[in-house]
């Protein structure tokens, strides 16, 4: 894949989308111990029903890292600036999410080319999960 | 409801490393396959001193604040916690075996729907061990009161 350069870039280009597999109970136990978020509503079902929830459901910042990833695998990360999500909706066990993104902007800041992107989650009933913004220097 | 009164409470500055093994993990964990962020020799390759942080694990290593008791002084219970909003704003990398200052103030705190959702928005500074500063993280958290 070619870099993304700014001069060639143009507000609505998308990125190359990243698709991942449904989410399961392993994908979240794994997470929980590698991200040292140890809540148990992400891992323990007695305790998820207790707080209301009918199962265990996928931590936000899971999805988060999935969105990293995308944008990884577009630049390089030390031309990372800012990175910001909002948590709409609850990726349950199942969901199978992929991750998109587009440029929305073109500026300049701190003497840097740089552009803003729209960021999202979305399962495969097509409902949004995340919804952010990143802004990359290019 | 959270009370308005800890709005501005400095919270214990902490330290916290990423050991290279816990990066790959994560790494594992959230199925990445470039490999800077599972090889060392890939990411000297690339350019950087060691393992590189991938965007989001500042958040995990602010998990690590071995203070919780603020938590409890604010009366948030974890069973009524959702993740609300997060973000990073990057000034440098971080790598794997730095030890990174963790200094974190509760920003603001307010309610909705009539008091039955309090939110608490957490701002975090970090800093290298060289005194240079790596990011800024903000989180919001909901907390559900009835």
């Amino acid at each position: 894949m070619s870099k993304p350069s700014y001069d060639t870039l143009q507000v609505g280009d998308t990125l190359p989308s990243l698709t991942l597999d449904p989410v399961n109970r392993t994908t979240l136990a794994l997470f929980g111990g590698a991200s040292n978020d140890h809540n148990p509503i992400h891992i323990d079902i007695d305790f998820a029903r207790k707080a209301g929830m009918p199962d265990v459901f996928a931590h936000g910042m899971l999805s988060m890292a999935w969105l990293g990833r995308l944008l990884t695998q577009w630049v390089d990360q030390r031309q990372l600036r800012h990175f910001s999500v909002r948590f709409t909706g609850i990726t349950h066990l199942g969901h199978r999410i992929t991750c998109s993104g587009k440029v929305v902007e073109k500026f300049e800041a701190g003497g840097e080319q740089r552009v803003k992107l729209e960021i999202q989650t979305v399962n495969q009933y097509g409902d949004v999960k995340i919804l952010g913004d990143a802004v990359v220097a290019l | 409801m959270i009370d308005k009164k800890h709005i501005g409470k400095v919270l214990p500055g902490f330290k916290a490393v990423a050991e290279a093994g816990q990066l790959r993990f994560f790494a594992k964990a959230i199925g990445e396959t470039n490999p800077v962020y599972l090889d060392e020799a890939a990411a000297r390759d690339a350019g950087h001193p060691g393992l590189p942080l991938p965007p989001t694990f500042l958040f995990s290593l602010e998990l690590l604040n071995p203070s919780t008791a603020w938590r409890d002084e604010m009366g948030i219970r974890r069973d009524r916690i959702l993740h609300g909003e997060q973000s990073f704003d990057y000034h440098r990398m971080a790598y794997a075996g730095e030890a990174l200052q963790f200094d974190t103030r509760i920003a603001d705190v307010y309610d909705k729907k009539g008091g039955a959702l309090s939110f608490v928005i957490r701002e975090t500074r970090v800093t290298n061990p060289r005194g240079e500063h790596v990011a800024d993280l903000r989180s919001s958290l909901v907390h559900r009161n009835v």
